[in-house]
């Protein structure tokens, strides 16, 4: 195909008619086919596409679900077994939702993962790390409140639990409580605000987060398993040589990923769409009833971490600090790495054995949080919840000065 | 190398799933009814072992609930006539044996006498059962149908293991027979109360194995009618998963094509 100069197709017709009104080949061009993406992703790399499929998936599941869901504390109960039982494949949107929570979850943590493994968060890609930390605050925000709609007991008893929180904020933390709820307790107005909230707000604020996210990425392009720039190392051509275009490329290495993702969600969705237990909880399955606490209250699987620093501690108010602040270590996570290095390739043992102990007491905790809180159990609890703190308290100290090894000028890839 | 650790990523994604998948098979997985007699009677472990792609079953499962659960007992979320269709229970054999008086196939069950009396008699609403195998599980309402003993104390003169306390009197005695439990000395409490051994008090009209029988086709049925797609689902899951493994198939193909240029 002929090109201009500026590397665009000549086009003539209605091609050349629509670019001069929008720039579709420039876009192309500077995104897709002209984008340079370093030629070393490794597995890790699937969960940031995987993350965009699961929004999908939620958003087109989610407006079908809105047609048949009917909000209000004596109807949505009712209307979510209305859409099980009667709604054509009503059953198989409901379950393509509540697996898509949990799954948007499971891609979004490994795909924080990868960040630590390899120094994503670190100069200059630090606003590109707290965009997707704002994404994860209202990825949460947005899987609470929707777990409150079937209004299931462990809705409304989790709703209870979690909104009480902030009634542990001193002064005003009472009233910002009865303010949230729009009632003196957990009722109708406050899963109809939950609703709005889920369908609406939530939902778009995410979307400008994910924009600003991928912005944010294509501005200094992806890092890579070694940590390296590859716009530093530049062909006569201008274009870095450890770098190859995104499409065909990566489009096509994510298809794979995106199909072997597919077939686990779809093995979950068909035959075990309540996964034990752990995507959906038994207890919701009973309507919502004041008179009635579950044997336990536990959140879903995705929020048990932090449930699980919260009921570490004796002190509710300590225990509502520490979990917030237990989330906020991750968004200044920048700040606390202070090795001169990214990828954990070139980083000493003392840096892998500190993510190595974050990771299993963060999926300690994981565990903790869906288990009665008691005997061995606390005091487990208590010593994940001071590893996790650690990790992160203790990060500028064993990061200053770290003992790094040479890291290479270009990056570790054969193609055989 | 970049190759290879790729194929290394996917087969090990493609374990991990597996290996959830089958963890969760395990947790979700059927042991034989057994009763350990070492150390009392060992109701916990009471399994249903129902399958609710046994069609007879399930039919036998609603005539059981038609003829001894739904005087007192809803299924409000579930229509005579997608019971008779998934059942394949014929429009006359539904009108003749299932229907109540006056009722038409597209009304949803409900429960014979008015909520208000039962409240009144019992102390409080039978609950209704559609969702009760999801919210409880099968092997629970197995146990529960199982449960009934003798208790002078309780004002319908009986209790349950299952569930102490029980509102519910044992109202399938005629069939199963009536029976005293004998709890070891350490009861603790009412779920861990160790039952050292059922005497019977009088005989049913069932044989304890036609009563589990009756009893696992009843919870069949109930497990059923708290997920009426199940079956569909799985058989649908099926063809959607081998669709996605020849796609991811080909793409993998198309991709090892396009990054031969890679070096």
């Amino acid at each position: 195909m002929a090109a201009n100069t500026d590397g665009l197709p000549v086009r003539t017709g209605f091609l050349a008619w629509l670019n001069k009104r929008l720039p579709v080949d420039a876009f192309v061009r500077d995104q897709l086919t002209g984008y340079f993406a370093p030629k070393n992703f490794n597995f890790w790399y699937f969960f940031g596409v995987l993350s965009l499929v699961a929004l999908v998936i939620q958003l087109v599941t989610g407006i079908f679900l809105t047609m048949h869901y009917k909000v209000g504390d004596t109807t949505a109960f009712d209307s979510v077994q209305y859409i099980m039982r009667e709604v054509p494949f009503g059953w198989l949107l409901r379950y393509m939702h509540s697996t898509g929570a949990s799954a948007f979850f499971i891609v979004v943590y490994l795909h924080m993962f990868r960040a630590f493994l390899y120094g994503s968060y670190k100069a200059p890609r630090e606003l590109l790390w707290l965009f997707g930390m704002f994404v994860y605050l209202a990825l949460m925000a947005e899987a609470f409140m929707g777990y409150v709609l079937p209004w299931g007991n462990m809705s409304f008893w989790g709703a209870q639990v979690i909104v009480n929180l902030f009634g542990t904020i001193p002064v005003v933390g009472p009233g910002l409580v009865e303010w949230i709820r729009g009632d003196y307790g957990i009722a109708d107005a406050t899963l109809n605000r939950f609703f709005s909230l889920h369908v609406v707000a939530v939902p778009l604020v995410l979307l400008l987060l994910v924009a600003l996210h991928l912005v944010a990425l294509r501005q200094n392009g992806s890092n890579n398993p070694d940590g390296i720039e590859i716009k530093e190392k530049k062909g006569p051509d201008g274009k870095p040589l450890d770098g190859i275009p995104f499409h065909p490329y990566y489009t096509l290495k994510d298809l794979v990923g995106v199909g072997v993702f597919l077939i686990g969600f779809a093995i979950v969705m068909f035959f075990v769409p309540t996964f034990g237990g752990i995507f959906l909880e038994s207890a919701n399955f009973e309507p919502a009833n004041p008179l009635s606490t579950p044997d336990e209250i536990s959140p879903v699987w995705y929020f048990t971490p932090y449930y699980a620093i919260l009921r570490a501690v004796p002190d509710q108010r300590l225990g509502a600090l520490l979990m917030a602040l237990s989330i906020i270590c991750f968004i200044v996570l920048p700040w606390l790495d202070r090795s001169p290095v990214k990828s954990s390739r070139y980083r000493p043992l003392t840096w892998k054995l500190a993510l190595g102990a974050f990771v299993i007491s963060f999926i300690g905790l994981g565990y903790l949080g869906m288990q009665k809180p008691e005997g061995l159990y606390v005091l487990l609890a208590r010593i994940f919840a001071l590893v996790y703190f650690a990790f992160f308290g203790l990060m500028p100290f064993y990061t200053r000065g770290e003992s790094t090894s040479r890291v290479p000028d270009r990056v570790t890839f054969s193609s055989h | 190398m970049q190759v290879r650790s790729m194929r290394t990523g996917l087969i090990g994604l493609g374990a991990v799933l597996l290996a959830t998948f089958a963890v969760s098979g395990a947790m979700a997985a059927e042991e034989p009814a057994a009763e350990g007699h070492e150390a009392g009677v060992n109701w916990q472990k009471w399994k249903a072992g129902n399958e609710v792609t046994n069609t007879a079953s399930l039919q036998r499962g609603a005539a059981n609930f038609v003829s001894y659960c739904s005087g007192c007992h809803s299924l409000k979320y579930v229509r005579w006539s997608r019971l008779a269709t998934d059942l394949d229970i014929s429009d006359k054999l539904l009108k003749d044996k299932l229907l109540p008086e006056g009722a038409k196939p597209t009304d949803y069950i409900m429960a014979s006498f008015p909520a208000a009396d039962a409240e009144a008699w019992f102390g409080k609403q039978p609950p209704d059962l559609s969702l009760v195998v999801r919210a409880r599980g099968a092997d629970w309402v197995f146990r529960f149908l199982k449960g009934f003993y003798v208790d002078p104390s309780r004002p319908t003169g009986t209790n349950n293991v299952a569930l102490e306390g029980a509102a519910m009197p044992a109202v399938l005695s005629d069939l199963e027979g009536v029976k005293s439990a004998v709890f070891a000395e350490h009861a603790g409490g009412a779920e861990g109360k160790t039952v050292e051994r059922f005497d019977t008090v009088a005989v049913g009209r069932l044989k304890p194995a036609e009563y589990d029988a009756f009893v696992r086709d009843t919870v069949n049925f109930l497990d059923y009618v708290s997920d009426p797609s199940q079956v569909e689902r799985r058989s649908i899951g099926l063809w959607v998963v081998l669709f996605l493994l020849v796609f991811t198939a080909f793409a993998w193909f198309l991709k090892k094509e396009y990054w031969k240029d890679v070096h």
